[in-house]
């Protein structure tokens, strides 16, 4: 062993101190943490990262968090926390976390909800559902801007469009309640002339789809009366309080 | 990472000594019944339903929806943990216990596959599923078992993370080696101990 080049210890799995570099509020309820990592690693575009926070006491508190930047996005990580009322970790990092702070995170985990390049692709994304998306649609944007692949993203008002600043072309928006002065784009619930809309050309293909368990039902129900394969139907969905 | 310590965070989720006791690490307790697939939500009528134990067994056993529910039915009390991180604690189902569907089975390896309506699988060993550690469950809290929360029939393994009770159970497969199922070839822990956190490959 001795003529081997020691090898560093490398996520996943491993806990490590990460550094919030930067903080952008997205929405009134959403926030971008930018965390560098000293253990970063490429991850696949809809992975999650692990967060925990510690109390003096030892107390201990876990969530889970989906990454939102591309992989290309060397060095840290961007995760995007909706801030959950009657939560424990995403109200920290709304009320608490400034840049500089340190957090502990792992990962990144799992396998089936990511994005490995496949085409056409649709993205469906309900209110804070569409972070995972974004990781993909960015990565997208980076390393193959001709693949074919749109994001439907439903929202409740203008003031939850989370990456305003980004949704381009490729994104068509639904507002479910309130539909900025001046909108001519859809109104109300995805309805099947929506997926027809968007995703006429994307079919077949592959679809991603994540939000609230009755947003991830409808749409999945949608997609598969448009013709998409059900094995072609990848799902994620928040917990009953939320993100998960 | 032992002596790290969140800045300000004091923690304002905390639950009583009691409940605290039955939380397994990194695990909040939930009121709700969250609802984590990833697909579409299978639906199976009952009357195409058939539960199977097969693979590596002496004879194969089938039952229909009516041949299930003439065996003995129970009502099990239980504490359920999502990896997640969520944990539903007082809960209850009612079903059938494995040991009554493996009685006469005749297995003859040490692992089982449970597979499911909709293709889902997850693999743990044979001693994991006897002696009243798992069911085939119709109802949950007295009601029949919500499609979303895998009715008609789902898997109940409480001492393991959820994942391992599978959703839409078809059957039980038998087996001579050990065959990881649908998360488990995806990152999550092969064998999945709440109590030692085992979320994860390398956990």
């Amino acid at each position: 062993m001795d003529g081997l080049t020691p090898a560093e210890v490398r996520a996943p799995g491993q806990w490590q101190i990460g550094t919030v570099t930067s903080i952008k509020p997205e929405t009134p309820r959403v926030k971008s943490f930018r965390i560098a990592l000293p253990m970063w690693m490429e991850h696949l575009p809809g992975q999650h990262y692990e967060v925990r926070l510690t109390a003096p006491d030892g107390y201990r508190a876990q969530r889970s968090y989906s990454i939102a930047s591309s992989p290309l996005d060397a060095g840290g990580i961007e995760l995007t926390i909706d801030r959950l009322e009657d939560g424990e970790v995403s109200p920290y990092f709304h009320d608490v976390v400034v840049e500089g702070d340190e957090v502990e995170v792992r990962g990144p985990f799992t396998s089936y909800f990511v994005w490995r390049g496949e085409r056409p692709v649709l993205l469906v994304g309900g209110g804070s559902g569409v972070v995972p998306l974004m990781s993909m649609l960015r990565h997208r944007r980076l390393t193959m801007p001709d693949l074919p692949m749109r994001l439907l993203y439903s929202v409740r008002r203008a003031d939850d469009v989370i990456y305003a600043d980004e949704l381009g072309e490729d994104a068509v928006l639904t507002f479910t309640r309130e539909a900025p002065d001046g909108w001519t784009g859809h109104v109300g619930h995805v309805d099947p002339d929506l997926v027809a809309q968007v995703a006429a050309s994307l079919m077949p293909g592959t679809a991603f789809v994540c939000g609230s368990d009755g947003f991830v039902e409808a749409a999945t129900k949608l997609l598969l009366g448009s013709g998409f394969m059900e094995r072609e139907i990848r799902t994620e969905r928040f917990g009953a309080t939320g993100q998960p | 990472m032992a002596g790290f310590i969140s800045r300000g965070f004091t923690g304002h989720r905390r639950v009583s000594e009691d409940l605290a006791a039955r939380l397994p690490p990194g695990q909040y307790v939930e009121r709700g019944f969250p609802v984590l697939t990833a697909g579409p939500t299978p639906h199976i009528e009952t009357s195409d339903w058939k539960l199977r134990v097969d693979g590596g067994v002496g004879k194969p056993r089938e039952w229909t929806w009516d041949e299930f529910h003439e065996l003995p039915f129970e009502t099990i009390p239980c504490d359920i943990h999502c990896v997640t991180k969520w944990s539903k604690l007082g809960t209850s189902f009612g079903g059938v216990s494995v040991d009554t569907l493996l009685d006469g089975a005749e297995p003859r390896g040490e692992y089982v596959v449970q597979y499911s309506y909709g293709g889902y699988s997850t693999n743990l060993p044979l001693e994991d599923l006897t002696g009243g550690k798992a069911w085939v469950v119709t109802e949950h809290e007295g009601e029949r078992l919500p499609r979303e929360h895998g009715g008609p029939a789902r898997m109940l393994v409480p001492h393991l993370y959820f994942w391992k009770s599978a959703k839409w159970i078809q059957g039980l497969r038998v087996m001579d080696h050990d065959e990881p199922g649908f998360w488990e070839m995806r990152g999550y822990h092969n064998y999945g101990d709440p109590w030692k956190e085992q979320r994860y490959w390398t956990d």
